[in-house]
């Protein structure tokens, strides 16, 4: 029976729907994109509202930006940078057939992707213990500190959203991985692995954003 | 065809690229530019942002359909973006007419 409510052959048959697996694959990759969109609206929207606020209080945002720590975020952004390139050497991996270097690739990725968020979790207690949590206990010395908590909501926000879609991310790795070392995923039949590489890599690219304009406003 | 294989050298290229790219960043972040210092941090942003998506995301590779697509998701948010900075920028620039 060849019906496929389950297909994990490595013969290239496209779905019913398709003529051949080459639409197939170009549809799997456009509807990639078409989420990606919805996704770079979702992120795009904070950054807009960022915008107009630190444009009308650019001195207290750059002011409350200096209570970031730029070492930590630094650190952060080569991390993430250096998981894109994991992560694309994974896809490649799986173009040529390598199916442990895949593997390796993959959960190299997560790792990566992991010590990112326990270094943003340092960074949350730190801020956490100098006070710095919009609430009730909020301690900031400086005039307006409702316009610095202002800030600090952005940051807590921007990069708790973002810090959310990495964690999704690491666990898709984690699956990818498992499915990839058990040979689900070949040169005939690896567009999960390209697509979840393109979740990863907008992940990346939201950081790309983010870093300059929440932790490099002043600090001439 | 689907796009072609990419050999690693280039990630290693464009991952390399990226890395200077963060130090230029952080490094003139340390240089007060004035007004220049939030363009000059948007433009090696956007610099970065265009190797990820060409190279590591593949459009560079990809057929002109997935191209549009890939496009789109940006051009809409840029419309969202400047439309919305219209108003903040625009603001204090106009005065009243005399008379009103």
């Amino acid at each position: 029976m060849t019906h496929r409510h389950h297909r994990v052959s490595h013969l290239p048959i496209p779905a019913h729907q398709f003529e051949d697996i080459e639409q197939e694959r170009e549809a799997n990759l456009l509807g990639m994109w078409v989420f990606l969109a919805t996704e770079v609206l979702f992120f795009g929207g904070l950054f807009v509202a960022y915008a107009a606020y630190r444009r009308l209080y650019p001195a207290i945002f750059a002011d409350a930006s200096r209570h970031l720590d730029v070492v930590l975020a630094s650190l952060n952004t080569a991390i993430l940078l250096c998981s894109s390139l994991t992560m694309a050497l994974a896809v490649h991996s799986v173009r040529v057939d390598k199916r442990n270097a895949m593997v390796f690739f993959l959960i190299l990725t997560a790792l990566l992707g992991s010590v990112f968020l326990g270094i943003k979790f340092t960074e949350y207690t730190h801020k956490f213990e100098a006070g710095l949590l919009p609430g009730a206990n909020f301690r900031y010395e400086g005039p307006n500190p409702q316009v610095a908590a202002l800030f600090f909501t952005f940051y807590y926000v921007m990069t708790g959203i973002h810090a959310l879609h990495l964690l999704i991310g690491i666990l898709l790795m984690g699956i990818l991985a498992f499915f990839a070392w058990r040979g689900r995923y070949s040169s005939i039949r690896y567009m999960p692995v390209e697509l979840s590489g393109l979740y990863w890599h907008f992940v990346d690219l939201v950081w790309i954003f983010l870093f300059p304009l929440l932790y490099l406003i002043d600090r001439a | 065809m689907e796009h072609p294989v990419i050999p690693p050298k280039t990630y290693l290229l464009v991952f390399a690229a990226l890395l200077a790219l963060l130090a230029l960043t952080v490094g003139l972040a340390y240089i007060d530019l004035g007004f220049f210092n939030l363009i000059a941090a948007l433009t090696i942003a956007s610099v970065k942002a265009l190797l990820v998506i060409l190279y590591f995301m593949h459009v560079r590779y990809s057929s002109d359909l997935a191209k549009i697509f890939a496009a789109a998701g940006f051009l809409w948010l840029f419309l969202l973006l400047g439309l919305t900075l219209t108003d903040y920028i625009s603001r204090g620039a106009v005065f009243p007419l005399p008379g009103f």
